[in-house]
């Protein structure tokens, strides 16, 4: 099977992992700017991982025939210090240009703070002045609901198509009303919090095939590079065919994606 | 809740494929219950909240009714409408702590 993963961050995976990915048919993915498990102390940190992100792994997947896009932001756990939110928000535009860039991302909200939406609204905006796609991450546990919520009504004042904007980690709690308000939805495959496989499948089956994806959002915790690819063998061992399964992990993303002009899935 | 027959699985497959993964987790959650019991008495001897949130979803389980992860996920979740001041930390409970909550050693979904 050939298949897109378009949350993985691979700054904190080995090449084996590249290597697996590969092997198991993936052809492209997007690596969204995130939290590196401490708070970097200036703007220059941020500078340094956007070239990683711009330069470095795109030449480390290519080794491995698989395309390598991104997106740029100060995430929210970050973004409590408006003043260092506001330097990083600053560079970034030297970035947006740089070949595989696919716009802003992922942004959003982690403990549903003032500070956070201030800055969460800070990036919409540069989103909408370089006419860029946007990939919303969406609080963990309890904070999920009421920051989906907040989310969308942020990007609703902006303006912006919600048809350009994936929201991400949606759950059986709020996946219905991503869609219902016409934004994309992510499924983030992990074992312990988010979306397990099976209840993705029954997510799909529940909530249809439309604007929706699978990611693995694989990264330094616990999380699997292979999610998409077992969560579509799940899928296959409930007796979905082979059309709706090419539909979720690789035309669903290539058709969101594609709105950007720098993705390309082969 | 979406309709039956949206699962291509046949009842009884669908209860040969899943039904030990499940029964283990059940008997995981029995024995989460007993450990409890077991551990040392809380300082203010007060039930902690997220073992109340917990004890409630239980119900959710075996009321007959369908869309249970979605019941499960809402009623462990934050219903206020309006941002915070200020994040208190950077984690999250899992559960909703109660205003007088202090505590800031949130675990779990950390990225
Ligand atoms: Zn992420």
């Amino acid at each position: 099977m050939k298949y897109v993963d378009p949350h993985a961050h691979m700054v904190s995976r080995t090449t084996d992992d590249y290597e697996r990915m590969a092997l198991a048919g993936c052809v492209a993915l997007t690596e969204p700017a995130f939290w590196a498990g401490y708070d970097r102390g200036s703007a220059e940190g941020f500078r340094d991982y956007f070239r990683l992100l711009t330069h470095t792994e795109p030449r480390r997947a290519a080794q491995y025939g698989i395309r390598h896009h991104t997106w740029l932001c100060i995430n929210a756990k970050e973004s409590e210090d408006v003043a260092l939110a506001r330097s990083v928000l600053a560079i970034i535009p030297e970035f947006l240009t740089a070949p595989g860039v696919l716009g802003i991302g992922e942004i959003g909200l982690n403990k549903n703070s003032k500070n956070e939406l201030l800055i969460f609204d800070e990036h919409l905006e540069l989103a909408r002045r370089f006419g860029t796609l946007v990939l919303v991450h969406t609080p963990h546990l309890e904070d999920k609901l009421k920051g989906t919520r907040l989310i969308m009504d942020a990007i609703r004042n902006q303006g912006i198509d919600p048809g350009r904007v994936l929201i991400d980690h949606v759950e059986e709690h709020t996946v219905q009303q991503v869609l219902d308000r016409g934004f994309w939805a992510g499924m983030t495959l992990y074992p312990e919090t988010k979306c397990t496989a099976q209840r993705a499948c029954d997510i799909i089956e529940c909530y249809g095939r439309e604007r929706i994806w699978m990611n693995s959002a694989c990264d330094w915790g616990v999380s699997d590079p292979l999610a998409v690819p077992k969560a579509a063998m799940e899928m296959r061992r409930r007796g979905h065919g082979e059309d709706l399964v090419r539909r979720i992990t690789f035309e669903n993303p290539c058709t969101f994606l594609s709105q950007s002009p720098n993705f390309r899935a082969e | 809740m979406a309709p039956a027959g949206t699962c291509p699985l046949a009842h009884t497959r669908t209860i040969d494929r899943y039904f030990l993964e499940h029964r283990a987790k059940v008997i995981d959650i029995a024995a989460f219950l007993d450990r409890i019991d077991r551990s040392q008495p809380p300082d203010n001897g007060r039930e902690d909240f997220r073992l109340v949130a917990f004890r409630r979803t239980l119900e959710i389980l075996t009321d007959g009714r369908g869309d249970r992860a979605k019941r499960v996920l809402e009623m462990l979740s934050d219903h206020s409408v309006e941002p915070i001041e200020r994040a208190p930390m950077q984690g999250a409970f899992g559960a909703v702590p109660p205003p007088s909550h202090t505590g800031a050693a949130g675990k779990g979904g950390g990225r």
